[in-house]
């Protein structure tokens, strides 16, 4: 029994003068009903891509897509384009980060989500904008009969995303990506968003992909969690296995470099030094080598020669990481810990 | 709105009239004197003296230029001479207002030149307009969506090619072997409408309005695709991919309403620029329009037609941007609301 979204050595690949993008190389996951996947790792990581590509958003004359996706049983990749565009955005439907530039400037908030309902539905323009009126009030807009006429920019950012939402779940998709739906927003709204989404999941009981660099936003949401780099998962696990004990030196910076405002003001952010490796030229062995700052633990030069396996971790078989280091856990808790959390330490202690 | 366009107006009628000063002192700036000019080769130098006062080019620059926007409030006499009005009324040609100033080598007033020729101008943009807009937009869209294929390379190596013909030399070769030399249209005289009827107009119309439209249409081609492909790109087309539209709907109602917007703009421009006299191919054409008459007066130094086309002009693309400016905010809702 396969389940309901199951992604097969996805690769999303971009010819160009100077050679292949290989801005996804060979992702694969799972994700049930109901559940929700967070798919984490810096920008140019290819979430957004592998994202796309399940919606077959990708044209066929830039990119070349190969792989599996199945939803539902049925592989995405093997339909017609027009059997594809049937399908996009009624069973998968796309929240996109920055709700301003995704919305249309020149036509009404209404106009645009009731457009993405009658693709789908042989309903009148009528039916359509009541029941875009609906979908306004259930993501909480205030007076959604008369904002429906509004244009995008006389919305809030929180509003516009509210009715990004709309749009997208207005079709009842079995399937929502989100990518980055709070990046654009201020905080107090990131969090009223990420609930609004939560209940409508639970609502619509939709399969979720939330794609984000926002660890907060993983350990709020995310059941299954998938770190990303340089188009591959480098680690895979549930929320809580990724976010109490990674054992992937990549996601230890991601988590060093979130802030914490409840720590002490002296302890210091850590980022991970240099910059996302090139996608054309991607560096020999894991990928992550030149940045690494625990190679000097791995023998030899496995990590410039070898690129790992996505193995099971030292603690559970659903944990999945892409390193060479012997012994992760150990290190994270005694070097890596101490440096991110120092209180959290000393309590256990 | 009404009081963004009574301030723009009101804006461009003192750029208008800075624009008839600059004209004034640069034709006196030349050496040429302009009283030899309408008195003749023959005349002696009290002849010219003479001419020169009657036509009041003796009087101080700024004293000439005041009389001028007189003319254009009130209305003048020409010669404005109180005697020769009383002796001989049947001399003086009176000028109401708007008076723009009266052509001695014409022997007419600078408004009845432009009366006569700004329907002839008017028509060839007009012809040249439809052809190169429809065109332009229709091949610049056929370019976009086919983008990176032989169609698209083709299409875009004509209207380079096109682009770089001179428009005397399309002209000429339209008149010559069209026209003249196989025989397939008549060869072209302007014909007005209520002379000859729609058909004829429209008839005479072809071979300049095409002239024309080669031009700009290759230029409006190249913006068409290049808008068109920048709106491919943009997040909202994205979103309404995602949404499972067809990419016909994409295409026109998504991506196609962003990328024309710019192109408002343009054609309002380049058509008021146009309307005031397309000069080259109204003398190919010898189509009496108003780029022949400033090309005439100019050889003539007609100093009072000059202006007169001059403020013409300018006053043809101040309102052409008033129009584009208030039709923007009619595409456009962000320009609307706030």
């Amino acid at each position: 029994m396969s389940s309901f979204l199951s992604v097969r050595d996805l690769k999303v690949h971009f010819p160009t003068v100077d050679g292949i993008v290989k801005a996804t190389d060979g992702l694969s996951f799972d994700l049930e009903k109901g559940k929700t996947l967070g798919i984490v790792g810096e920008s140019g990581s290819g979430k957004s891509v592998s994202s796309s590509a399940i919606l077959g958003l990708h044209r066929k004359t830039s990119a070349i897509v190969s792989g599996e996706i199945l939803l539902d049983g049925t592989d995405l990749l093997k339909l017609s384009d027009e059997q594809m565009r049937r399908r996009r955005g009624k069973d998968v439907a796309m929240i996109f980060q920055d709700p301003l530039s995704a919305m249309h400037p020149y036509y009404t908030v209404g106009n645009q989500i009731g457009e993405a309902y009658r693709v789908h539905h042989n309903v009148s323009k009528k039916a359509a904008r009541a029941r875009s009126i609906e979908m306004l009030d259930r993501v909480g807009i205030p007076q959604p009969d008369r904002r429906v006429d509004d244009y995008p920019h006389q919305f809030s950012g929180g509003m516009r995303q509210r009715a990004m939402i709309a749009m997208g779940l207005i079709n009842n998709p079995s399937l929502l990506i989100a990518d980055e739906p709070t990046t654009a927003l201020d905080v107090t709204v990131q969090a009223q968003i990420l609930d609004l989404l939560q209940d409508l999941q639970k609502e619509f009981e939709s399969a979720v992909i939330i794609i984000t660099h926002d660890l907060g936003v993983i350990a709020e949401m995310a059941d299954d969690v998938l770190v990303m780099y340089a188009g591959r998962a480098v680690e895979v696990g549930t929320g809580k296995e990724i976010l109490t004990h990674p054992e992937m030196p990549y996601t230890w910076g991601l988590l060093s470099s979130v802030p914490d405002v409840t720590g002490d003001t002296d302890s210091r952010l850590i980022p991970i030094p240099g910059n996302p490796p090139s996608l054309l030229n991607p560096p020999s062995g894991c990928a992550f080598h030149p940045r690494c700052t625990h190679r000097d633990k791995v023998p030899g030069d496995l990590c410039v020669t070898t690129l790992p396996d996505l193995v099971p971790g030292t603690r559970t078989e659903t944990h999945l990481k892409r390193c060479h280091l012997a012994n992760p856990d150990a290190i994270f808790e005694q070097e890596v810990l101490p440096e991110i959390a120092p209180d959290l330490v000393e309590e256990q202690r | 709105m009404l009081a963004y366009v009574i301030r723009r107006m009101f804006v461009g009628v003192i750029m208008l009239i800075v624009m008839s000063l600059v004209t004034f002192v640069l034709f006196f700036a030349s050496p040429i004197d302009p009283g030899r000019y309408a008195c003749g080769k023959n005349c002696s130098a009290a002849q010219i003296k003479q001419t020169n006062k009657s036509l009041g080019y003796d009087k101080p620059v700024i004293v000439q230029w005041t009389d001028f926007l007189q003319g254009v409030v009130k209305g003048r006499d020409y010669p404005d001479d109180p005697e020769l009005r009383a002796a001989a009324p049947q001399l003086v040609t009176h000028c109401p207002a708007p008076c723009f100033g009266y052509s001695v080598v014409n022997t007419k007033t600078v408004n009845t030149l432009m009366k006569e020729a700004f329907p002839v101008s008017l028509s060839i943009s007009l012809a040249a307009l439809v052809l190169w807009l429809f065109f332009g937009v229709l091949f610049g869209v056929i370019a976009a969506v086919k983008r990176g294929t032989i169609i698209d390379r083709g299409i875009v190596a004509i209207a380079l090619v096109l682009y770089a013909f001179p428009a005397f030399f399309i002209g000429l070769f339209l008149l010559k072997f069209v026209a003249i030399k196989w025989q397939l249209v008549d060869v072209p005289v302007y014909s007005p409408i209520a002379e000859g009827g729609v058909g004829m107009w429209l008839t005479s119309l072809l071979l300049p309005g095409i002239t024309l439209a080669v031009l700009y249409m290759a230029g409006y081609v190249r913006m068409t695709r290049a808008f068109v492909l920048e709106s491919m790109g943009e997040d909202y087309v994205r979103t309404a991919r995602a949404k499972g539209l067809k990419s016909r709907r994409v295409l026109f109602k998504h991506s196609m309403r962003a990328a024309l917007t710019p192109l408002v703009t343009l054609v309002g421009l380049d058509f008021a620029g146009l309307m005031g006299g397309a000069i080259i191919t109204e003398t190919v054409f010898n189509y009496n329009g108003l780029g022949k008459l400033a090309i005439d007066a100019n050889n003539t130094n007609d100093l009072p037609t000059i202006i007169g086309l001059v403020l013409l002009l300018g006053t043809f693309v101040i309102v052409a941007n008033i129009i584009v400016d208030v039709l923007y905010a009619v595409i456009d809702p962000r320009v609307r609301v706030g």
